[in-house]
């Protein structure tokens, strides 16, 4: 598959930050995004935006709350058509919302396999639940799971899909700091098992930061800034590079900050 | 009543506190006593069922001592006798069945109705605009004021007794399972939408099962509804069943077989409403609702 075939360069890159072989793959990218606009009444969420991600490429969309990156991720999961201009995204891609959007009806397991093909498999939601952690969970209903249990379920749902783009909208938003934690790392880990393309919208810039290839910031409907990370894998948030990358996507985003100065 | 936790006041206790503890320099404490030990002694069950057997005794009383003569209500034992005797010679049971199947096949085609007239006005566009009015602008009216026309069409037989039930029972039915497709979390649907479900899957897997709790609650205002609609239906010109056991009685002046069919129309009531309980249990153990403990 070109998308593992591409994660394999990413990784590759990591020890030594290099741009130039995504570069040449960006021909080919996972979604292609050129000139789209998307009115809701008079005001224009989306202007005219152009965005790239290469196949198995991370990238983050900051910014603040009403500034359209939901707005951004709902176009791209084809669940708003209400728009202008040129779309192009992979077949197989799956979603997990901030809310995990389970279906309460179904055995955890059950929610996992929903929508594949053929007869509900469970050795295979077994093995997507093994590999977020909680396939002790499995036959349970969604009800009695934490937040975090829930999440990651709504993740196993979504990598069992094998997808070529993933979006993550605000997943970890509405879990404990501690939870969270746990959940970026884990989302780490399954984007460089998977390699699959990664969209991830979220207003917190450590995470961005922390888990992302490269970082967009989105301000009244236009990408204003792009930040490539190179920092080296697993990242460091005392890392100084780390705090002074994350000082200036602050800036950014037009809020002033008491740690700028110790980068 | 209730097994909530309870707090044990004592002396000294929160209104009392800044007076204490000016006063004497202790500190006011509460003691929080742990919820089983609220309503230890008599069982709930019993609690509750002192209510009914007080009222039975003062009916008792009131019958063995002349307050409540005879013709106007029998007393508890002339009922039970009656009851007796009613079961020994097999008439009531005969009258049950009866009764039981008419309501059932009533609630059979009624629900089958109203359902499917539900499911068509939820799903489509197309089935809302013919249905959904003309089911609204029905059900204002009151099935009781339709028993003539009934008689009319279907005759004095079977046929009126159950199209009476059916027509009762359709209503809260579609308007319940109506309502619940249409209230099925949107959030749930776009996820289903982001799963690749086919419009088939999506009804099947998403849309009805959330429909479910409030197709049960439709169905319990049904059973309700079918219920009295058989007193009703039973009125006409019965040959068999409680409302004929009744009719005879109320020719004879035999209260305390009147009594002994209230009863059995009770009972079947509660006998169907465990069944609903029972169903619910079932078919939604998935919801995250209070269950009432």
């Amino acid at each position: 598959m070109a998308a593992s075939l591409q994660r394999n360069l990413n990784v590759v890159e990591a020890a030594a930050p290099q741009t130039a072989p995504k570069q040449s793959k960006a021909a080919v990218p996972a979604v292609r995004v050129r000139g789209l606009t998307r009115r809701f009444g008079e005001r224009e969420v989306l202007k005219n935006l152009d965005v790239d991600i290469a196949p198995g490429e991370f990238v983050a969309l900051l910014g603040a709350s009403g500034c359209g990156k939901s707005t951004l991720l709902r176009i791209l999961a084809d669940l708003d058509r209400e728009m202008v201009g040129h779309v192009e995204v992979p077949v197989r891609r799956a979603v997990a919302f901030q809310a995990p959007r389970l279906m309460p009806w179904k055995k955890v397991w059950r929610n996992v396999v929903l929508g594949l093909p053929g007869r509900a498999d469970k050795a295979r939601a077994l093995a997507a639940l093994e590999e977020v952690g909680i396939g002790h969970r499995a036959d349970v209903w969604p009800k009695v799971l934490s937040g975090g249990e829930a999440q990651r379920t709504s993740l196993a749902r979504a990598l069992v899909r094998e997808p070529d783009l993933l979006l993550l909208d605000e997943p970890f938003a509405a879990l404990d700091a501690l939870t969270r934690i746990k959940a970026q790392d884990l989302v780490g880990e399954l984007w460089q098992r998977h390699g699959c393309a990664i969209l991830l919208v979220t207003h917190d810039v450590e995470e961005a930061v922390l888990l992302a290839d490269r970082v967009l910031v989105m301000k009244d409907g236009i990408i204003a800034h792009e930040e490539r990370i190179d920092l080296p894998r697993p990242r460091d948030v005392a890392d100084p590079h780390f705090a002074r990358i994350r000082g200036s996507l602050l800036d950014w985003l037009g809020v002033r900050h008491g740690t700028h100065g110790n980068a | 009543m209730s097994s909530i936790a309870t707090i044990t006041i004592r002396p000294g206790a929160v209104e009392r506190r800044a007076a204490d503890a000016k006063d004497d320099g202790t500190l006011a404490r509460q003691r929080i006593e742990p919820a089983s030990a609220a309503g230890q002694g008599v069982p709930r069950w019993l609690r509750r069922l002192s209510g009914p057997i007080l009222l039975v005794l003062l009916w008792h009383v009131a019958s063995q001592t002349g307050v409540l003569p005879g013709e106007v209500l029998a007393g508890p034992s002339t009922v039970i006798g009656s009851a007796a005797k009613l079961i020994g010679t097999g008439e009531l049971q005969d009258a049950m069945v009866i009764s039981l199947g008419r309501a059932l096949a009533g609630l059979a085609i009624g629900g089958s109705i109203g359902v499917a007239l539900a499911v068509l006005a939820g799903l489509f566009r197309l089935g809302e605009d013919f249905v959904d009015a003309t089911m609204q602008m029905l059900r204002t009216v009151p099935n009781v004021a339709l028993i003539p026309l009934l008689i009319i069409w279907f005759g004095i037989g079977e046929a009126p007794k159950i199209a009476l039930i059916a027509l009762g029972t359709a209503f809260p039915l579609y308007l319940n399972v109506y309502a619940g497709i249409r209230n099925v979390d949107s959030t749930l649907i776009e996820a289903g939408r982001t799963l690749g479900l086919s419009r088939a899957a999506m009804i099947g897997h998403v849309v009805l099962p959330g429909a479910l709790p409030n197709a049960l609650v439709g169905l319990r205002y049904s059973l309700g509804i079918a219920w009295l609609a058989l007193v009703f239906g039973e009125q006409i010109n019965a040959t068999a069943g409680i409302g004929y056991l009744m009719a005879n009685a109320r020719e004879m002046f035999q209260t305390d077989v009147i009594v002994v069919c209230l009863v059995v129309y009770a009972l079947l009531g509660l006998g169907v409403d465990f069944t609903v309980r029972t169903l619910e249990k079932v078919f939604l153990a998935w919801r995250p609702a209070f269950s009432g403990t």
